[in-house]
C-alpha cells in the first residue's frame, strides 16, 4: 500500500510532462503558427496527457481491488490439503492469521512452519505484485502516452477528442446512481435467496416469532430458530404509527400557520428553526430519547399507576415524531405555496374566513401533495435506525400497547451484524432479508408518493 | 360557507343570517388560528427542550476533577541501575509511585479493601501522566514532584454533583470512609475542577475520565476527506452531464428516476451493500475511513447531484447562446461560463451533503466502525470510529460519567454542523445571483 502513493506521484509527473511536450509536438508541426492547428495547443496536451493517465490508472484501479483475493486464493491453494478440506470459516481463520503474520499483528496461537511458510509465500507472493503493478503501470503509461504523441498532426482534431473523452467520463459519473442501485439491489438478493434456502420466504414473511439464535450444539436450551418477521413488522409499524401521529398533525399546522397567516418575520425566523430540527444526526435524538424522554414517559407512566417499559415504543416513538416534524412542514409548505393565488382570492371574494379559505379550499386543493409528503415522512421513519436502536427495545414483542418495548426491522439489521458474523449462518443472512424488506417497502413508498405528488402538480400547470 | 341558523324566523334577509352565524365563524377563525400557533410552538419547543437538555448535561464534561498528588521520584523504583535510557524510563512502575504517595497523604488508612479503594481516588492514566513528565526530564529522578493528575470519575462525578453526598451510604457510590477522604483532599485544595485538555486531545478509554474525542474525531476527518474527493467530481460530472448533455431518451430517465430513488433510500441500506460488496467482494479493510468514506459517498451523491443541477438549471440560457454564438463548443461553452457561474451553488449542496455524511451513524455502524479503538487514526486505512459513532457507543455505557461526556462530544458535533451550514448560507448569501 506504501507504494501507490509514490506510483500515483510519478503517473502525475509522466502525465504533467505528455502535457507538456503534447504542446511542444503541436507548435512544432504548425511550425508556430497556432492558425494552422485546428484545436488550440492546450488541447493537443490534454489529448497526450489523458491517454498517458487514463489507461494506466485503470489498470491501477483493477489491480487493487482484485489483488487481495487472488493473492488470498493462491495461498490457500497452496496450503496443505488437511487444512483445505476445512469448513470455510475456518479457512477464513486460518487465512487471517496468515494476513495477520504478514503484517506482524498478534495472531492466535503459536505459528506453526505450515502457517509460517504460508506467511512467507504470501509476502513474496505481495511483494512480486506490487512490482509488476509498478512497472505494468508506469509501461502502459508511456506506451498510451506515445501512442497519443504519435497522433498529433496539424489537422489533427485533438480538441473533438478530449470532448468525447471528457464526455464519456461525465457519463461514467452518472452511471455511479445506476450501479449503486444495482449493488444494493444485488447485494441484498443474493445474502436473502440464500437465507430463503435454509427459511422459507412464507415462515420469513408471515410467522409470528423472531428469535434468530443459531444453536451451538443440538441440546441447547432455545436451539431452533425462529425467523418469523410479523413482530418486526408489527413494531415498526408501532412506532411509525407512533411518529406520525406526532409529526402529522403539528408539521401540517405549522406548515399552514406559516404559509397563511404568519408575517414575513415570524416565518423568516420560525421556518429555519423548525428546519433545524431536520438537520440534527439521528444519533442524538437517539441519546434524547435513550437519556430524557423514556425516563420521563416511565416516571410519569409510574406515577399515573402505569407500568411502563424502559424501552417503550411511546420514547421512540415521540422523538422519532419530533424528528420527522420538518419533512412534512417544508414539504406540505411547498405545496401550500404552489396553489394559485387566484383560489384564495375567489374564497376571500366569497366572504370566507381565512380558517375556511385553508379547510375547504386551499387543504383540498393541495391534498395530493400533502399526502405525498406524509408519505415521505413514513418512509423516512420506517428506515430510520439510529432512534430505535438507542431507545426500542431488543426482544421482540407482538403487541399494540405503545407503552411496552417492542423491536423494529431495522434495530434487528444492526444486532445482527454488529460484531464478528458468519456469512453462512441464517441468523446473519436474515439481516439481508430484512434489509431487502426495508429497500423495497421504502421504494414502493416513494414511487406512491411521488406519482401522487407529480400527478397533481398537472393540475396547475 | 355556513349553515343558515334553523331558529331564524322564516323570510329574514340573508345578510342577517350571515350576522348570525358571524360569531361562531369568527371563534372557529381564532381556534384554528390558536392551533397553528399552538402547533409552531411545540416544534420550536421540542428543539429547545432538545438543545437545553444536552447543553445542561454536557457542559460540565469541559472541566475536570484534578487531584494534585506529590510523589517522590525514588531512583531504586524508577532506574535502579541509574542508565537514563529511555527504555528503562518506559518500563518502571510508576503506579506503585502514586499508590505511595497516596498513602503518604492518608498514612491512618490500613487494610487491603481500603487501600484499594484510596489509591482508586485517582484515574488509572496519573502513572501515565507521570511517566510522560519524568521521560521529559530525566532529572526530576530523585526529587520530590507535585502534578495535578486526573481523579476518578467517581470523585469527579462527585465534585461535579452529580453523586448525592447525603443520600444513605448504601444508595451512594462513594462510601463514607472514602467521602471522608475527598472532604480531607479538598480542605487541603488539593481537588480542583480544571478545563479538561484530554476530552480534545485524547483517543477513547474505559476509564471515562481519560476518554476523549480526539480518535473519532480524526476517523470523521478521515472519512470526510474521502467523501468529499469523491463525492464532489462525480456529483458535478454526474450533474453537469444530466443537465448540459443528456439526451432525453430512456437510459437517462432510468437514471433520473435512480438518483432520486436513492435520495430516499433509508441509509442503513448502504450500509448493507458496503458490507457485501466493498468488504466481502473487494475485501477492503473493515473499520477503516476509506471504507466508511466510499459508502458515505454513495449516499451523499444523490444530495450532491439533485443540488447541483439545481444551480446549473439557475444559470439562465443567454450565458450558453453568447458562448455557442462565438463559436464555443458546447463542451467549452459549459466548462469555461456554466460551471464557473453554477459554482457557489454547488458548492452549498455539497456542504449540505457533507453535513448529512458527518451525522450519519447508521452505515457506519454496518461496516464495522464500531469497535473500541483507543488509537488516534493516522490515515485511510487505519481502523477507526467516527464522531456520532462515539457518541452511540458512549451512550451505550453505564459509567455516569459517559452521559456528560457523550452529551459533550454531541455538543462538538452540532458545532461542527452548525459551522458547515453557516458556511453553507454565507456562501449562498456571498454568491446568489438574480439573473
Amino acid at each position: 500500500m506504501t507504494q501507490t502513493p509514490i506510483l500515483l506521484v510519478l503517473l502525475l509527473a509522466l502525465t504533467s510532462a505528455a502535457y507538456y511536450f503534447g504542446c511542444k509536438r503541436a507548435f512544432r508541426v504548425a511550425d508556430g503558427k497556432i492558425r494552422k492547428l485546428h484545436s488550440l495547443p492546450g488541447y493537443y496536451g490534454l489529448y497526450v496527457a489523458l491517454w498517458a493517465a487514463l489507461p494506466a490508472l485503470l489498470i491501477l484501479c483493477a489491480w487493487l481491488l482484485f489483488q487481495g483475493s487472488i493473492i488470498t486464493r493462491m495461498v490457500v491453494s497452496s496450503l496443505p490439503d488437511a487444512i483445505q478440506q476445512l469448513g470455510p470459516d475456518r479457512l477464513n481463520l486460518v487465512v487471517n492469521d496468515i494476513r495477520n503474520l504478514v503484517s506482524g499483528n498478534i495472531v492466535s496461537g503459536e505459528p506453526d512452519a505450515i502457517m509460517l511458510a504460508a506467511a512467507d509465500y504470501y509476502r513474496g507472493l505481495l511483494s512480486v505484485s506490487r512490482n509488476m503493478l509498478f512497472a505494468i503501470v508506469l509501461i502502459v503509461a508511456g506506451l498510451s502516452g506515445w501512442y497519443g504523441y504519435s497522433k498529433i498532426r496539424a489537422q489533427h482534431r485533438a480538441r473533438n477528442g478530449v470532448e468525447s473523452i471528457i464526455n464519456w467520463l461525465l457519463v461514467a459519473c452518472s452511471t455511479v446512481a445506476i450501479l449503486t442501485t444495482v449493488g444494493i439491489v444485488l447485494s441484498v438478493l443474493f445474502e436473502s435467496i440464500r437465507f430463503f434456502q435454509s427459511v422459507p420466504i412464507t415462515e420469513f414473511l408471515f410467522g409470528l416469532e423472531w428469535s434468530p439464535q443459531i444453536a451451538l450444539r443440538a441440546d441447547q436450551a432455545g436451539s431452533s430458530g425462529a425467523f418469523g418477521a410479523v413482530p418486526l413488522f408489527a413494531g415498526t409499524l408501532l412506532i411509525t404509527f407512533i411518529a406520525m401521529t406526532v409529526a402529522v398533525p403539528i408539521g401540517l399546522m405549522s406548515a399552514l400557520y406559516l404559509a397563511e397567516y404568519a408575517s414575513a418575520r415570524v416565518r423568516a425566523i420560525a421556518k429555519p428553526l423548525l428546519e433545524v430540527l431536520a438537520g440534527i444526526p439521528t444519533v442524538v435524538y437517539g441519546f434524547f430519547a435513550a437519556l430524557t424522554v423514556a425516563p420521563f414517559i416511565r416516571e410519569s407512566g409510574g406515577f399515573l399507576g402505569l407500568d411502563v417499559a424502559s424501552e417503550s415504543a411511546l420514547a421512540a416513538g415521540l422523538v422519532m415524531g419530533m424528528m420527522i416534524i420538518p419533512f412534512v412542514s417544508s414539504l406540505s409548505d411547498d405545496v401550500i405555496n404552489a396553489v394559485p393565488q387566484s383560489l384564495r382570492e375567489g374564497a376571500y371574494g366569497m366572504g370566507a374566513t381565512s380558517s375556511e379559505t385553508i379547510r375547504r379550499v386551499i387543504f383540498p386543493a393541495a391534498l395530493p401533495g400533502i399526502v405525498g409528503a406524509i408519505l415521505l415522512a413514513v418512509s423516512r421513519a420506517i428506515g430510520e435506525t439510529m432512534i430505535v436502536v438507542m431507545a426500542a427495545g431488543l426482544a421482540s414483542n407482538l403487541t399494540a400497547n405503545p407503552l411496552e418495548a417492542v423491536t423494529t426491522v431495522t434495530v434487528q439489521i444492526v444486532t445482527l451484524l454488529v460484531g464478528d458474523q458468519e456469512f453462512d449462518s441464517p441468523k446473519t443472512l436474515a439481516a439481508f432479508a430484512l434489509g431487502l424488506v426495508l429497500f423495497v417497502v421504502t421504494l414502493a413508498l416513494n414511487f406512491v408518493a411521488l406519482y401522487i405528488v407529480r400527478k397533481y402538480r398537472e393540475q396547475y400547470d | 360557507m355556513t349553515n343558515p341558523g334553523k331558529a331564524l324566523p322564516e323570510g329574514a334577509t340573508s345578510f342577517a343570517r350571515i350576522q348570525a352565524g358571524m360569531a361562531k365563524r369568527r371563534a372557529a377563525e381564532r381556534r384554528f388560528k390558536m392551533l397553528g400557533r399552538i402547533a409552531v410552538s411545540v416544534g420550536l419547543l421540542f428543539l429547545s427542550v432538545l438543545l437545553i437538555s444536552i447543553v445542561s448535561k454536557g457542559y460540565t464534561a469541559f472541566w475536570q476533577t484534578q487531584m494534585r498528588i506529590d510523589v517522590v521520584l525514588t531512583a531504586d523504583e524508577i532506574d535502579p541501575d541509574g542508565t537514563r535510557s529511555a527504555e528503562t524510563l518506559r518500563k518502571a512502575d510508576y503506579s506503585s509511585l502514586i499508590k505511595q504517595s497516596m498513602r503518604d497523604m492518608f498514612p491512618e488508612v490500613s487494610g487491603r479493601r481500603d487501600k484499594f479503594a484510596l489509591y482508586g481516588l485517582v484515574s488509572n492514566g496519573a502513572a501515565f501522566d507521570l511517566r510522560d513528565k519524568v521521560m521529559a526530564d530525566p532529572s526530576l529522578i530523585g526529587t520530590k514532584v507535585s502534578l495535578w493528575v486526573p481523579a476518578d470519575d467517581d470523585v469527579d462525578m462527585l465534585m461535579k454533583g452529580h453523586i448525592d453526598r447525603n443520600a444513605a451510604e448504601d444508595d451512594r457510590r462513594i462510601k463514607d470512609n472514602v467521602l471522608g477522604w475527598i472532604n480531607q483532599l479538598e480542605a487541603e485544595d488539593r481537588l480542583e475542577l480544571r478545563f479538561n485538555i484530554d476530552f480534545f486531545t485524547k483517543g477513547d478509554s474505559r476509564d471515562p475520565e481519560l476518554a476523549g474525542i480526539r480518535g473519532a474525531l480524526m476517523g470523521t476527518i478521515f472519512t470526510l476527506i474521502v467523501t468529499l474527493s469523491l463525492s464532489f467530481p462525480l456529483g458535478v460530472a454526474a450533474a453537469v452531464y444530466l443537465e448540459e448533455f443528456a439526451p432525453k431518451n430512456k437510459w437517462t430517465d432510468l437514471i433520473e428516476v435512480n438518483i432520486n430513488n436513492l435520495a430516499a433510500v433509508p441509509s442503513i441500506v448502504f450500509g448493507l451493500l458496503g458490507l457485501a460488496v466493498f468488504i466481502n467482494v473487494f475485501g477492503l479493510p473493515r473499520s477503516a475511513p476509506l471504507l466508511g468514506g466510499l459508502v458515505l459517498t454513495l449516499m451523499t451523491l444523490p444530495t450532491i447531484i439533485i443540488a447541483s443541477r439545481a444551480a446549473l438549471k439557475s444559470v439562465p440560457p443567454s450565458i450558453r447562446d453568447a458562448a455557442l454564438g462565438i463559436g464555443a463548443s458546447p463542451m467549452q461553452a459549459t466548462l469555461y461560463h456554466v460551471i464557473p457561474l453554477a459554482l457557489p451553488g454547488m458548492l452549498t449542496g455539497t456542504i449540505i451533503g457533507m453535513a448529512q455524511a458527518l451525522g450519519e451513524t447508521a452505515p457506519l455502524l454496518m461496516i464495522g466502525m464500531v469497535a473500541f479503538i483507543a488509537d488516534v487514526p493516522q490515515g485511510v486505512f487505519d481502523p477507526s470510529t467516527a464522531l456520532p459513532v462515539q457518541i452511540y457507543l458512549w451512550a451505550d455505557s453505564p459509567e455516569r460519567a459517559y452521559v456528560e461526556r457523550t452529551s459533550a462530544a454531541i455538543m462538538v458535533l452540532l458545532g461542527f454542523l452548525a459551522l458547515m451550514n453557516l458556511v453553507a448560507v454565507l456562501l449562498r448569501k456571498r454568491f446568489e445571483r438574480r439573473w
